[in-house]
Formats: structure tokens, sequence, C-alpha cells
């Protein structure tokens, strides 16, 4: 490729003229360790998934001493400035041994440019086929191949009231809306009542409020429809969701496009907004708050057709040149063995993958997650990459954005969206 | 390719048998010439091929699968879109009010600083040490003085005018679809009038002593001094703060990164596009992105250039 | 940034460089009421400019001494309920790694570039060679160049060279794209050195080395510090080509601090806003030891005769 000789070409200039000796003389970049250390790469810098982190490497220094654990956590927004920093790293061949990504679609980049390698082997020497639900192994398969291992699991569709805004509103938080409509009327007494109904933030905050109120309107089979072409972005149902969208929107915060989503929890917390849809890593807030389940907050799933939950996975990949695929491998072990499981989501908040962790440790919102995922209906998540590409996801955040800062109506919405669909399910 | 041009001029000194004359120099800065003819006219090239391609993909990027040429195509579908019309308008308004806002305060700066003044250099120092800041530190800030809430929940800026009587000063900030950019150019206005500063300040002094001192044998006031003899004296300056200040908004990126987020309509630009596109995997569109912020700046630059280039042959 | 106030600017002789705190001079005011007005008149405008400067500095430094309940931004104007230096601790030991890193990374690309821009403006500005202005307006380009436009290509680039990503690709990059910038400063600098005494080491037969050497160099020390001055703000305050060619564990400053303010879960402001400083201290620094020489070099520049 004439490209490719482009760039070998200016290579050798470079070298000729000396430049390179000035960054060469460390020999290869970055890894310092040998071949006894695992760099592992999240987005869990802080709070609850710190915490969660944090459990999960004393499970893993227990079980492989002789592996040293280097974090490679990157914080920021629901891990968008990990992923960029990820995505530039991979492409400049300089992988971490294993990287986050959220089970799904999400991986479908990594797949295509061949930048992860497929785990099914180790599925099978760890035995994990038996141990993962099938509703999960089926969500991780690609074409045959599985691509990562999943630690966790969160639920998405939460709507999280605070129990005093609602009862000073004269909204009684034991007994949540019993539909849609209901919602948007109890949105309107508050509104009334002086307080933000719905706190929100910026983008992909709106978009996990979306796909919430997509879930409850279009029902489970309706949702699922939306990324395989059998229910149409254009159909009458999804105006009526966007109708319902559009009349929560108008019930936020008015800073929301300047917010992360605990700047919306806080709100709650604080006793200026009543309602915020968010993922259930949210009752980490609550809890460190010091407020109680039921007393302090509540939570519910936003009424609709079926019970949803509204899925989304953490997990590990092993990415092609991993520069220690065995600490790769001891780290997967870790993440997916009952203990670390274990470990790991009681710190961070969320559910394990396997289905014979013991849960009756677990606090009482866990324990309703667990029982959910068990009997309700499964659809993967917009806002967490589990049910489209990420660049299907940035074009539904970047309409989705736009619509909420008024560029366009509805209608126009709805059509960018449909458009979005058409050109990712190609 | 332009890169090469430094190098067949040099081949012709060689063959003219000047080498003893002009080989040295040559030399000395050849490491330089390859380096800019790399980097930057090599990349510009490579960058404008890619433009013209259909690598849309994370498996094309990566050589997975094959890429073709699709000529103007992702041109045509860019300008095609109301969202990016609507990030070059932003563009637009972001690199004007960046513009008045910091020659203004610059120059007004400049010309109060101009003569002596006890505790000049204090002021002088403090103008300009804004600059020092990374937009990344000064975002921090910045995020929390431009929040957009009024009235009781009101924050930052607008919680200040609140305190201060001056309420009807509240204002969205750059929550705002059509004008929110304009909120973004404060903090840049912030950090780059102390720098305008200095180069008025720089250009007061070229003005030489004589011809003020003549102004005022002639009777002029010192208004009229300034209005008649000095302010001409400065176009040069101005033509260069011009061009500094508008190009660096086309570059600003950090800013509006560290204020807003990526994905807020409300402050889209070319350069937050073209970020995004390139997370997308969408190599080729980000790469035209990348061109068209590179054809408005030569657009502004390259006949500037051209002048200097001419002047400096007299 | 960049300093194209040295591409042009007014003619003539140096003004009255030095000595702003100085009295006024001139024969004593004839109308002092006037004078005393007008006086007055500057210094309230000066103090309005002082007020929008620092109010921005104002909020960073209080909250960077409130604690967790205390920073929130409904009291960003108030002072601390009390006092703590825990923000400072916090950011310190968060950020002290990556401020190394950012020391390892700006000191030889500014040093280097530096060199390199030296020698260019030398050589164009006294050792011209045929097509040397074309070959210098076509380096002056590059200092106007919007990075995005090469971004994608220099990745691959860099990939191809396989120089270590993270600081030594850094260094490469500033370096590279410093040279133009670096070019200009020192060429109009030497502009201003007179003629006559790089013609004098050329009549006594000195080579263009040992007049680079002997003549050229020590009188540009003040050219120095103004390129040094740049390179070192420029490379430190550099968060574009730290998001693409590094990351938070082999990254710079920047990096770090964005992590450390957008990141976290529950931001704690006072440490972002604490960090924020900190990692602008060098810098900092640098403005207020130097910025005589900056000033004074940017005038330098200005004047070519």
């Amino acid at each position: 490729m004439r490209r490719r000789n482009f760039l070998y070409l200016t290579s050798g200039t470079l070298a000729a003229v000396g430049l390179v000796a000035c960054g060469g003389s460390d020999g290869s970049g970055g890894g310092d360790g040998g071949g006894d250390s695992v760099e592992v790469f999240t987005w869990w810098a802080a709070g609850s998934e710190k915490a969660g982190l944090d459990a999960l490497v004393e499970v893993f220094v227990e079980q492989h001493p002789d592996i040293e654990f280097v974090n490679g956590a990157v914080a920021g927004g629901a891990g968008s400035a990990a992923k960029d920093m990820l995505q530039s790293r991979l492409q400049a061949g300089d992988p971490p041994d294993t990287f986050q990504a959220h089970a799904g679609a999400e991986l479908n980049d990594y797949i295509d440019a061949g930048q992860i390698v497929d785990v099914s082997d180790i599925y099978d020497e760890l035995g994990l086929r038996e141990a993962f639900p099938e509703s999960l192994l089926e969500r991780l398969t690609a074409d045959g191949a599985i691509y990562s291992v999943p630690s966790n699991i969160h639920r998405s569709n939460v709507v999280w009231g605070s129990a005093a805004v609602l009862t000073d509103a004269g909204i009684d938080p034991a007994t949540p809306p019993a539909s849609v409509d209901e919602f948007l009327e109890q949105l309107d007494t508050l509104a009334a009542a002086g307080v933000t109904p719905l706190s929100v933030g910026a983008a992909w905050t709106q978009v996990n409020l979306l796909e919430a109120i997509l879930m409850a309107d279009l029902g489970a089979a309706g949702y699922n429809g939306l990324f395989d072409g059998s229910t149409g972005w254009d159909s009458a149902e999804v105006t009526t969701a966007l109708t319902h969208f559009e009349t929560m929107i108008g019930h936020t915060n008015t800073d929301r496009d300047g917010l992360d989503w605990p700047d919306a929890t806080q709100q709650l917390i604080d006793g200026t907004a009543a309602y915020n849809v968010m993922g259930d890593w949210a009752v980490a807030a609550f809890d460190e708050a010091g407020l109680a389940p039921q007393e302090g907050y509540v939570y519910f799933e936003l009424p609709g057709a079926d019970k949803i939950f509204g899925f989304l996975a953490d997990s590990f990949t092993l990415p092609e040149g991993a520069p220690n695929p065995e600490g790769t491998k001891a780290w997967l072990d870790t993440i997916s063995s009952p203990d670390g499981q274990l470990a790991f989501n009681l710190a961070k908040g969320s559910i394990p993958a396997r289905t014979d962790v013991d849960t009756a440790e677990f606090p009482e919102y866990q324990q309703t997650a667990v029982t959910s995922f068990a009997e309700d209906e499964i659809c993967s998540s917009i806002a967490h990459g589990a049910a489209t590409s990420v660049g299907w996801l940035n074009a539904i955040s970047d309409a989705t954005s736009q619509f909420t800062a008024g560029a366009t109506d509805l209608a126009a919405y709805q059509q960018a969206l449909t458009d979005i669909a058409a050109e990712n399910q190609a | 390719m332009p890169a090469v041009l430094p190098v067949s001029s040099s081949a012709e000194v060689f063959v003219s048998g000047k080498l003893r004359r002009f080989g040295p120099p040559l030399l000395l800065i050849s490491p330089s010439l390859i380096l800019v003819g790399v980097f930057i006219y090599g990349l510009m090239g490579q960058n404008l091929w890619m433009s013209m391609t259909d690598n849309h993909s994370a498996a094309q990027a990566n050589g997975r699968e094959p890429i073709s040429v699709v000529g103007l195509e992702n041109y045509i579908g860019l300008f095609a879109t109301e969202a990016f019309r609507h990030s070059m308008a932003n563009l637009l308004l972001f690199t004007a009010a960046f513009l008045i806002g910091a020659m203004v305060m610059g120059f007004l700066w400049a010309w109060l600083l101009e003569r002596p003044l006890p505790g000049g250099r204090f002021f002088q120092t403090v103008y300009l040490f804004p600059m020092a800041i990374s937009f990344v530190a000064s975002g921090v800030v910045w995020r929390w003085l431009l929040n957009s809430n009024q009235g009781d929940s009101a924050s930052g800026l607008n919680r200040l005018f609140q305190m201060v009587g001056l309420d009807f000063l509240q204002n969205p900030w750059w929550n705002n679809i059509t004008f929110g950019i304009l909120a973004i150019a404060l903090p840049a206005v912030w950090q780059l009038s102390g720098y305008v500063m200095a180069l008025f300040l720089a250009g007061f002094r070229g003005v030489p002593d004589e011809l003020r001192e003549a102004a005022r044998m002639d009777g002029a006031t010192e208004l009229q001094m300034y209005r008649l003899v000095i302010f001409p004296q400065l176009t040069p300056v101005v033509m260069s703060a011009l061009v500094i200040i508008a190009h660096m908004s086309l570059k600003s990126f950090d800013l509006i990164m560290s204020i807003s987020k990526p994905a807020n309509y409300q402050t889209k630009v070319p350069a937050v596009d073209m970020f995004l596109f390139k997370s997308s995997y969408d190599y080729a569109n980000s790469a035209a992105v990348g061109t068209i912020l590179l054809a408005v700046v030569a657009v502004l630059i390259v006949p500037y250039l051209i002048h200097q280039y001419r002047e400096s042959r007299r | 940034m960049t300093a194209a106030a040295h591409l042009s600017a007014p003619s003539g002789t140096p003004g009255p460089g030095a000595g702003d705190d100085a009295a006024p001079t001139g024969g004593g005011p004839r109308r002092p009421s006037k004078y005393t007005v007008a006086r007055t008149l500057r210094y309230l405008l000066l103090l309005i400019g002082l007020l929008f400067v620092m109010i921005p500095v104002y909020v960073l430094f209080i909250t960077s001494f409130k604690g967790v309940g205390d920073a929130t931004p409904a009291r960003a104007w108030l002072l601390p309920a009390g006092w703590t230096l825990d923000n400072w601790k916090a950011a310190w030991d968060q950020l002290a790694p990556s401020i190394g890193r950012s020391v390892a990374m700006v000191v030889p690309s500014t040093i280097i570039s530096a060199g390199l821009g030296c020698l260019n403006g030398f050589v164009l500005s006294r050792w011209r060679f045929p097509g040397a202005d074309i070959v210098f307006t076509l380096i002056l380009f590059g200092m106007f160049l919007p990075y995005q436009a090469v971004m994608i290509p220099l990745l691959e680039l860099m990939l191809a060279v396989q120089v270590p990503y993270g600081i030594p690709s850094l260094i490469v990059l500033h370096v590279v794209f410093g040279i133009p910038i670096c070019t200009l400063i020192f060429r109009n600098y030497f502009e201003t050195v007179p003629e006559e005494l790089m013609e004098a080491s050329k009549v006594d037969g000195a080579g263009m080395l040992r007049t680079f050497w002997s003549v050229a160099l020590p009188i540009a020390v003040p050219g120095f510090a103004v390129v040094l001055i740049w390179q070192f703000t420029n490379a430190w305050n550099d968060f574009l080509f730290a998001v693409f060619f590094s990351s938070a564990a082999n990254g710079p400053v920047t990096l770090a601090l964005n992590n450390l303010a957008n990141g976290a879960l529950l931001t704690n402001y006072g440490v972002s806003m604490a960090g924020a400083l900190l990692a602008s201290l060098p810098t900092l620094l640098v403005y207020i030891l130097l910025s005589r020489y900056f000033l004074a070099g940017l005038m330098s520049g200005s004047v070519k005769g």
C-alpha cells in the first residue's frame, strides 16, 4: 500500500535525523514490569466503583499472589474519558493487559478492528458457560465467539425518588405510580409545589432517561426490536414515547447540560428535586449520604407494559497484543470467581453475573435487582453500549442533545433517530 | 508535496556550485526542515487524502477492511447536516466574540499602562498571568461560574450578580442554542486579553519618542496625538493580534471540553465534532473536519504570510 | 499560543523600555486637577480589569481551602467556614507523579526546540541562502496549523516510528510543533542585532559555525528567555496532544488534573480546585519570576529594524 510506504519512508527519515534517539533510550514504552503483572484499565477511579475495584483487588492478591496488580483507572463521566484514551492506546498499539467494557454491542468496534481476542477457551477452562445464566451468555456471544468476561450486572432503568420531597408535595412515596401517565401527573404536581420534579444531567443521562421511557412504552419485544429493525423508530409507539420524553425533559433542571449523574442524584439528597432516572449505581450515593431505603429514598421501575430489567454488564477483555496475557487470564479468573463476584458486587452495589453466588448478604436494593434479573424481561441499555455500537450511541446522544437543547422539534428528532438507526443497522 | 520545496531549492544550489557558501547553513537547518516537512506538510497531505476516503469504521481504520476513495462526498455530507452548519456558525460567533473581547480589553489595558504609572508593573503582571494557566485548570472554575441556573437555585456568576444587586444580568450562559457559545468566549477573553495587552504595549513602546515630541510641539492635545500619531503606528500589532487570536479560536478545544461537554449541542464547534468522529472510529469524517479547519485558517493566514513575505523581501 | 508580534511591528527606534514604576516625568503638570482626574480614571479602569481577572482566581483559591460540605457551588463566593489544607494534600498525592512526568516532558522539549529555533533563526536572518524567505514562510505556516488537521495521520505516523507512547512521544511532538514559533522568535531577534557585529566576524574569516557560536549565541540570551517561557508554558498546558498520545498512567499533569476534576463520581470540588492551582504553579512561577524578560523579549522582538 502506498500509504504504508509513505509512513515507513517517513520513519526512516526520522530515524536518520536522529530525533527518535531522544525517546528511544528506555527501550519498549510503558510496561515496567516483566511477565508477572497485569495492567487493568477501568474507569473505576472513585466512590463505590473504586470501593468495588479495591475489594476485587483484595481477592486477586489472595488468589494470585505472584502477579502484581497495576491500576490503570481513568476517571471521567461514565467512562467517556477512559474510552477515548483506551481507543488511542489501542490504535497506538499500547494496549493494557485487560480493559473494562460494557458487554454487548459496544464491543463490536473492538472486535471489527481486531483489537480484542476471543476468550471462549477461557470460558471452557473456567467452566463459565455453566456459571452464567443463558440470557447473559446470549448477549455476550457474537458470531459464536465470546469476547469478554462479565464481572457484574447493573440495572439502568430505575426511578429514584426523595421520600421527603414527595411527601411534602402530597405524594405518597410508598406507592409508586401505576402508569407512565400517572408518573407524568405527579411531575406536574411536583412542579406546582416548586421543586424540580425530575433531575437529570448531561447528554448521556438524558439518553438513559430516554431508554427508560422507551422500555416502559414499547414493552420488551418492542424495545428489543428497535435494534434489529423489527420495530420502526418512526412508528407511532416511538412517537408516544418521545412525547413522554419531551414532557419529562420539560420538568427537569435547567442546568442539566453542565451536570453529570452524581450532581443530579445529589439534588434528591439535598431535597431540591423529587425524582431521578438513573442506573442502580446511584444507590451508593444515597447510602453514602446516610439515607435509608423507603424512609429516605424510594426506587421503582418506570411502569409499563412489561416488567423490564434494563441490562448492562461490566466485563473484561483480552486485548490483542496484551503485554502479559498470563496476568490477564489470572485477572479474568478472579473477576469471574464466586469470591471475586461476591466481594466486588457487595462493594459496588451491582449484582453478580454468576447464578451460584449466595446473595443473602446483599442489601435491600440489590436483593430486588437479583430477583428482577431472574424473573423480568431483559432489555439491553442504549446509554451504556449494551444495545448499540459506539458510533450509533454517539449519534443518538448528539440527536438527543440537539432535541433537549431546543434545536429540533419532536418530528425532526424522531426522523434523526430513524435515520441513525437505518445507517447503523446496515 | 510542498515539503520537498526546500530540498529541491537546495539541489539547485549544489548545482550552481555555491556549496561552500550555502551548504553549511542548509545543513544546519535541515533537521528542522525535514521535521516540518514531514510532520506538517506531509501529514497535511495525508489527512487530505484520508478525508476523501470512505474510512468510516473501526475495521477500516485498522486495515482489516478495504478503503476506497470517494472524492468530496464526506465534505458534501458534512455541510448537508444541520448539526455541522450549527458547529460552523458557533465557530464564527465564538471567534467574533473572542476577537472583539480580547482586542478591546487588551488594547484598553495597554493604553492605560502605556505611560509610566506607579504600580503599573503590578497590573501588567496580574493581567498577563491567566495566560500561564491551562484551559483545563481554568475550566475547573469557569464551569462553576457559568452555571446556567437563575433565581433561587442560582450559583456561580448568576449568584454573584444577585449578591451585588445586578439581578438583570443573570443569564443562562452557554446553555442557549444560538448564542450560548458566546459565554465560552468569556473565559477565552479572560485568558488572552493580557497577551493582547502585551502585544500592544510592545507596539506603543515601539513608537519613536520624536514622533510624540513633534506632535506635542505642533500643539496637539493628548487625544489628538494618540488618534493621529500613535494609533496608526499600531496597525501591524493589530494585524498580528487579530491573526493570533483568530487562529487560536479555531483550535479551541480544551476550553469547551472542560466547561461544557463534547455531546452538548449548544457548544458544538468543528474541533469537538472532529473529536467525536474520531471516537466513533469515523476517521474519514474526522479528517474532513480537520481539513475544513485548516482551510479556514489558511484563508486567514495565507494572505497575511504573503504580506509578511513581501515585506521581508523589501 | 504564539507570539507573532514579532512577525511585524512598528518600525523605529526603541522607546523607553523600562521604568514603569518611575513617577511621571515631564516638567511638572501644568493643570494638576485635570491630571489627577485622568489618573484616577486610569486607576479606576485598571481596578475593574483587576476584578475581572481576579474573580475566578478568588473562587479557585478559597474553594481549595474549604471542607467537603463547604465546597459547593451555592457557597462559591463565601469565605471558608474553616480553613483546611486537606484538599491540597489530597491533590498533591494524586498529582505528584504526573507533575514529575510533566517536568520530564517539558524540560527536554523546551531546550531542544529552543536550540533548533536558535539555529534556524540565525541562518534565516543572518546567513541567508537563496529561497530563505520562502522557507521561512513555509515554516511559519506551521505555527498556525490547527493540529486537528494532522491528528489522525499523526497517530499512524507515531505508531510507525515506534516512539514509546507517553512522555517520549509528547517530547517529540512538542519539539516538532514548537519549531515554527521558536524559529520565528529567534529570527526576529537576530534581525534586531546590528548587522555589523556579524559582518565583523565574517570579515575576520570566521566560518558560519564559529560566528554562530561566538557571536550569535552569546547575544541571544534574551531571545532564549522568551522562547523558553513560551515553550515551557505551551508544553506544560497542552491537553490535545496529551489526550491522544498518553494515558493517565504515563501522561502529563493536565491529563491527571482533568481526571481529578471531571472524573470523580461525587466530585470533591475543593480537591479539584486545589489541583488546578497546583498544576498551574510551575507556569505561574515562571511568569512571576520571568515576566520582565518576557515583556522585554516581546518588545525587543517587536522593534526589528
